[in-house]
């Protein structure tokens, strides 16, 4: 949205801000102080597991208040590698390569205090990306592959898909939209929030959104649509339809699976706790290349400093190139 | 000859007008565009206007330098030596992230070799783009005797009076009528890690002797695997062309041939190939231009990985220009590649010529 609302392809929306106020935050899309889209849905991520997992292994319960830390996660995959019940203890989805790395995994980074670009000024990543914390997160990252407690790059699909419902992993990594599958082929599964490396936990936010074209001649038209379709009652039809979380608290009530009690109202929850957007910058359809190809390197044995290095400096470059995207 | 090219000639060339405007408009523009591109700070979409900069994407691209790393030593001047006796040495990022240098300001490592107790290290502004260039050039070296030879093999087997000759014809052809992003797919099933059909074949051939090779995932066999999958894919179009040339071959010359006792080899060696002389140059530059192509399979199987591997020019100037929006870095490296190609055909051309 930013690349395109910077381009001058969007235009702001033409509705009053004050009517989303109740919509979660990861369903707006700001860019340079102005509302230019608004989703009617939002994602979230959580560590799927069983119940007997859990119980098996003596793990304490990670809560929404009191996740797991670090340590008590590595603990986890530990006594799932040790028990030898799982080809894998952790699959945090390597065969979905593309956008899921940045959205699904740059929220470990965050927990570990880096981030892909440096928010306070969009500038560079210099710090952020390659700073103490970061080379913390990615050595954590290497040794998930090369201990062997998650199937690498060359995961199958399949077994992405399938891997955790056949029982080959422990614990896996994946998103709401997941979630209705995961409870049809296995009814002890249990959603848990993600683990806290020492700066909260974090999750990716935002999905699919609506916006306007600067060349519409009909701007209001579409205003109007937007507002239509972000009535409560047709938040929960979409919600019902595909599973994914309703933007709004009173439209989460209408829904079967979001409501007090309902199966996935966990991920409500964990999108309004914890959800933190990806960086609002034109510049991030770059970073997230550079940021995927950097963990998909570091899984793959590279040298952590080097390629983080190396990632900052194409980030860098890229923004010197473009005059600072008008940050 | 231009004379009648011109004069009352309108409808020929009102036949080929549509050829003329197609390959205007989707060759010959862009061509140029891509120079003009490579020169500016051009993005795929962005309200900052286009400016020239220069030949600062082609330095960024080539930018290349050595470096000298001396070993660290101890407090007594020792060299300090690992568990294993390898000499340790600073990082070089201590010299490339370092402000007192800013003349190797955002290069990295790209290879490095042992000089006495230094080490001599190459570091490169784009090491990604120079392994994809170190890539696509194995890929041509090997694919070219590869494909061209086993194609002409293919030739030779089914240029015969056989029954049921259409029907190999027909099989060996088939990989080229198949879209190449299917049997990209195809092949990723073949060479997976863990039960694909290659380690389950091997297994059995070995009777379990042979441990499974996850073929696209491991840095070392990848390029290998894309290039045997490419030739086989290739292999089919290839066999036709020659084949096509040795059916120009005169049945006469076999005749005078097997009259003088000349044995297989030497029909080969003396009447065959001479006969395939233009052929093998056609197929030899054919397969060279398309090798540097290499794009598809890339795509579908590794994404340039594990470890840039895989990197190839094409995939590099793809993902650069659409996937992350330069358009002028994506245009510098589609002009490196053009002049490549051009001074290699070039090449052969020359070392190909009649000579009288």
């Amino acid at each position: 949205m930013p690349n395109w609302a910077w381009s001058g392809y969007l235009q702001p929306l033409p509705i009053d801000e004050s009517e989303f106020d109740d919509f979660l935050p990861g369903t707006k899309g700001y860019w340079d102080g102005k509302l230019y889209s608004i989703g009617l849905w939002d994602a979230a991520v959580a560590l799927y597991a069983r119940e007997s997992t859990l119980d098996d292994l003596g793990l304490r319960r990670p809560t929404l208040e009191k996740p797991w830390t670090g340590e008590e996660f590595m603990a986890a995959l530990d006594a799932a590698k040790a028990s030898g019940d799982y080809e894998y203890a952790f699959d945090p989805g390597m065969a979905w390569t593309g956008e899921w790395y940045p959205y699904a995994f740059s929220p470990f980074l965050q927990s570990f205090g880096g981030d892909i670009v440096d928010r306070s000024t969009y500038k560079t990543a210099e710090g952020a990306l390659n700073g103490e914390a970061a080379m913390e997160f990615g050595e954590w990252w290497q040794s998930l592959f090369q201990d062997g407690y998650a199937p690498g790059t060359s995961q199958d699909p399949a077994d992405r898909d399938n891997g955790f419902i056949e029982g080959k992993y422990a614990f896996q990594w994946n998103g709401n939209w997941a979630a209705v599958a995961a409870l049809e082929g296995v009814d002890e599964v249990v959603f848990l929030p993600a683990p806290d490396f020492g700066n909260g936990s974090k999750i990716g936010a935002a999905s699919w959104q609506f916006g306007i074209s600067a060349a519409s001649e009909h701007p209001d038209g579409a205003a109007e649509f937007i507002e239509f379709a972000t009535q409560d009652k047709y938040l929960a039809a979409f919600s019902d339809g595909i599973g994914l979380i309703p933007a709004t608290a009173s439209a989460a009530q209408m829904t079967e699976n979001y409501k007090d009690g309902g199966p996935l109202a966990v991920f409500y929850d964990l999108s309004e706790a914890q959800a933190m957007v990806r960086p609002v910058s034109p510049g991030y359809v770059v970073a997230a290349k550079v940021f995927e190809k950097a963990l998909a390197d570091i899984a793959n044995g590279a040298d952590v400093a080097d390629t983080l290095d190396a990632a900052v400096d194409e980030i860098d470059a890229d923004i010197e190139k473009n005059g600072g995207y008008g940050h | 000859m231009a004379s009648k090219l011109t004069r009352s000639n309108g409808v020929g060339w009102a036949f080929a007008l549509p050829g003329f405007v197609l390959i205007t408009t989707f060759i010959i523009l862009p061509f140029f565009f891509a120079f003009w591109f490579s020169l500016t700070n051009q993005r795929l979409i962005s309200p900052n206007p286009t400016e020239f900069i220069g030949l600062s994407n082609y330095e960024r691209l080539l930018g290349l330098d050595v470096i000298t790393l001396e070993p660290e030593r101890d407090d007594t001047g020792k060299i300090v030596r690992d568990e294993d006796g390898e000499i340790q040495y600073p990082r070089v990022r201590t010299i490339t992230r370092n402000p007192d240098f800013p003349e190797y300001k955002g290069m990295r490592e790209w290879f490095r070799w042992q000089s006495g107790d230094n080490a001599k290290v190459v570091i490169a502004s784009d090491v990604v783009f120079m392994k994809a260039l170190v890539n696509t050039l194995t890929f041509v070296v090997f694919i070219v005797p590869l494909q061209g030879g086993g194609a002409l093999l293919l030739a030779l087997l089914i240029n015969q009076r056989l029954r049921g000759i259409n029907g190999f014809r027909t099989i060996y052809f088939m990989p080229v009528v198949i879209s190449i992003v299917v049997i990209s797919l195809l092949w990723r099933f073949i060479y997976d890690g863990n039960d694909g059909l290659l380690n389950n074949i091997l297994a059995a051939l070995t009777f379990g002797l042979f441990e499974p090779v996850d073929w696209l995932g491991n840095p070392d066999t990848a390029l290998g695997s894309i290039i045997v999958m490419s030739a086989w894919q290739g292999v089919g179009l290839h066999m036709v062309i020659w084949l096509s040339g040795l059916q120009t071959i005169s049945p006469t010359l076999y005749e005078v041939a097997a009259i003088e006792g000349a044995s297989k080899w030497q029909t080969f060696r003396y009447v065959t190939w001479p006969g395939l002389r233009n052929t093998a140059i056609l197929v030899l530059i054919v397969i060279t231009m398309q090798a540097f192509a290499l794009f598809a399979q890339i795509d579908v199987m590794t994404n340039g990985g594990p470890l840039d591997s895989t990197q190839t020019l094409v995939f590099q100037a793809v993902e650069r220009g659409y996937g992350k929006q330069d358009i002028s870095g994506g245009s510098a490296i589609s002009v490196i590649l053009f002049f490549m190609v051009l001074a290699i055909s070039l090449v052969q051309r020359y070392l190909t010529r009649e000579r009288s």
